[in-house]
């Protein structure tokens, strides 16, 4: 059974229609990517998950409907969600930032253990716990947009371009690391721009073109074809 | 982190500042008492009304990142709520030498009072985003006003006479600083809270916040309604350290008074909201005045207004900023 199941999405803003039934499904264990140009649409999926935007259509989790949840209620449905441009807390410490990813939590020493994780997968991020997240790199504060929503512990973790904005090396360091945190078990929906290195760790992944899904397949199916190379990874 | 052992050691640690702090504050009324004129006196009691009235504005100004500019309006509540209850439900309290004490009473109900305004006002607009906050308490601070205007039973535009008083200067001067202490306690405990943190996160960003899990709109109100708390509790005191309102006092000035305070002290600092305050009611009186006294010419209001500007380009963040007076010593220590 798949964790998650989005059928016939549709996102207005205003008068423009975003999103045009866009279906599909990420399953336990998997890393699911959804690859395409600016404004395609794959924040907007995103922020209609986690209920930050109104939407049309159907969103399960786990057998249930998430229709008209809440967003601080669907954080407590076990979906975490690190937001494109990171979002990371400017005037609070690397370590407050942490600690507000847990505020959905009261388990003290799981908390405890899971910030020690956080600084296992990120070790710069310990050398930095008391500096203001806004004095952080720019790769540095993905890693702490990351680490914050691992906080919440959730089932599933929804990452919007992890790598906007950062150097060829930091992005390469960012995705051996998603695929570390989906080996221990966490279960991925990944946006990315930077469609050759999504594609090389998902398992499935969707192409999104003007708010619909024009293909899909594994990752290394979309890999190896001819539309995709042509369009999004810069011609055969 | 320096944990004390015990509960019962964190508590007595705790009250060791508060306690020093009334302490020192209870000598300084001491000494103004007996040293200065009623003039002088009443603008202490000012101080600690401004104090109180700037620490509750920087909760949703500095620490949840709202904009609201109708703090007149909570305080005129809380100021006429506490003025009438003096006047209509003395008999019915302690009377003798704990009369003071019910101006406590007074004080939490006028308090009272303002948060369910301050409920009722934020409730609908917080939902919005911050511009909106600001025209919806702009808008409430002069409905309120023009009410109190109309309204025969507390005097309409002649005024309130006759409000009781606590007592003399020292009665009122203890009560004043007590409740600047709560205040100052409570905020401060708040804002280094986990709920605190919550606060901050929805000034720092609403979406991420969000996605913490945090019920922004809630946070928002809760904000809201403790800083309209103790906007009341400040009219309350202002009520009865002048024993006369008129809802010409509640203005709109009044309002942008409060936000002045704020953001010299700097968004976000409460020690930062205490020294503004302090500043910003003393500046007036006892610099521009001697000035226009010596000079002849009154240019109170153009020194002001510059040295505010001036302040204003040389350190935007304010005074502190958003740290608070005991960071500064730890700076220095390192």
């Amino acid at each position: 059974m798949s964790m998650i199941d989005v059928k016939d999405l549709h996102v207005h803003y205003g008068g423009i229609h975003a999103l045009k039934g866009v279906s599909f499904s990420v399953n336990k264990g998997e890393i699911v990517s959804m690859v395409g140009a600016n404004g395609a649409g794959k924040t907007t999926t995103l922020r209609a998950i986690s209920g930050i935007l109104q939407y049309k259509g159907t969103v399960s989790f786990d057998g249930e409907t998430l229709g008209g949840t809440a967003p601080h209620r669907i954080v407590r449905r076990g979906i975490a969600h690190s937001p494109e441009g990171r979002g990371v807390f400017p005037n609070l410490t690397v370590m407050e930032n942490l600690e507000m990813g847990a505020f959905i939590r009261s388990d003290r020493a799981e908390i405890q253990k899971d910030f020690e994780h956080c600084f296992e997968l990120f070790p710069r991020l310990k050398e930095r716990v008391r500096q203001l997240a806004g004095t952080l790199s720019g790769g540095e504060q993905q890693m702490l947009a990351m680490s914050r929503a691992l906080m919440s512990r959730p089932k599933l973790l929804m990452l919007d371009e992890p790598s906007l904005g950062l150097a060829p090396l930091i992005v390469a360091q960012i995705f051996e690391i998603v695929k570390k945190v989906n080996a221990e078990g966490m279960t991925i929906l990944l946006v990315e721009q930077n469609a050759r290195m999504a594609l090389e760790i998902s398992h499935r992944a969707y192409v999104v073109e003007t708010g619909k899904i024009t293909l899909s397949g594994s990752g290394r199916e979309l890999l190896s074809d001819a539309r995709v190379i042509d369009s999004y990874l810069g011609g055969p | 982190m320096p944990s004390p052992s015990t509960p019962s050691k964190m508590f007595q640690k705790s009250l060791v500042t508060p306690v020093a702090a009334m302490a020192v504050l209870a000598g300084l009324g001491y000494v103004i008492d007996v040293t200065a004129n009623q003039y002088v006196q009443l603008i202490f009691l000012y101080i600690c009304v401004n104090t109180i009235l700037a620490l509750s504005l920087n909760l949703v100004n500095g620490f949840t990142g709202q904009f609201s500019i109708g703090h007149a309006g909570f305080m005129a509540v809380g100021a006429y709520v506490s003025a009438w209850l003096s006047m209509h439900a003395h008999p019915m309290l302690l009377s003798g030498q704990l009369e003071f004490l019910n101006y406590i009473l007074y004080a939490a109900a006028g308090g009272t009072f303002a948060a369910l305004a301050g409920w009722f006002v934020g409730l609908p607009s917080l939902r919005l985003r911050g511009d909106y906050l600001a025209i919806v308490t702009l808008g409430f601070g002069e409905i309120i006003r023009v009410i109190l205007l109309n309204t025969e039973a507390v005097g309409g535009a002649r005024g309130m006479f006759g409000i009781p008083s606590p007592g003399d200067f020292m009665t009122k001067f203890l009560l004043a600083t007590f409740w600047v202490m709560i205040t100052f306690l409570t905020l401060w405990r708040l804002v280094h809270s986990v709920h605190g943190r919550a606060f901050l996160s929805v000034r720092e960003d609403e979406i991420a916040a969000q996605a913490m899990g945090i019920d922004t709109t809630k946070v928002k109100v809760r904000a809201f309604v403790i800083s309209s708390f103790f906007a009341g509790v400040a009219g309350s005191i202002f009520a009865h350290a002048a024993q006369y309102l008129n809802p010409s006092t509640f203005t709109f000035t009044k309002s942008v008074d409060a936000i002045i305070m704020v953001v010299l002290g700097g968004l976000g600092s409460l020690t930062g909201s205490v020294f503004a305050a302090i500043i910003v009611t003393i500046l007036p009186e006892f610099v521009l005045r001697p000035l226009q006294e010596y000079t002849g010419v009154d240019l109170r209001m153009v020194i002001y207004s510059l040295a505010l500007i001036l302040f204003m380009i040389a350190r935007p963040a304010g005074i502190f900023g958003t740290r608070e007076l005991p960071d500064l010593f730890k700076r220095k220590a390192q």
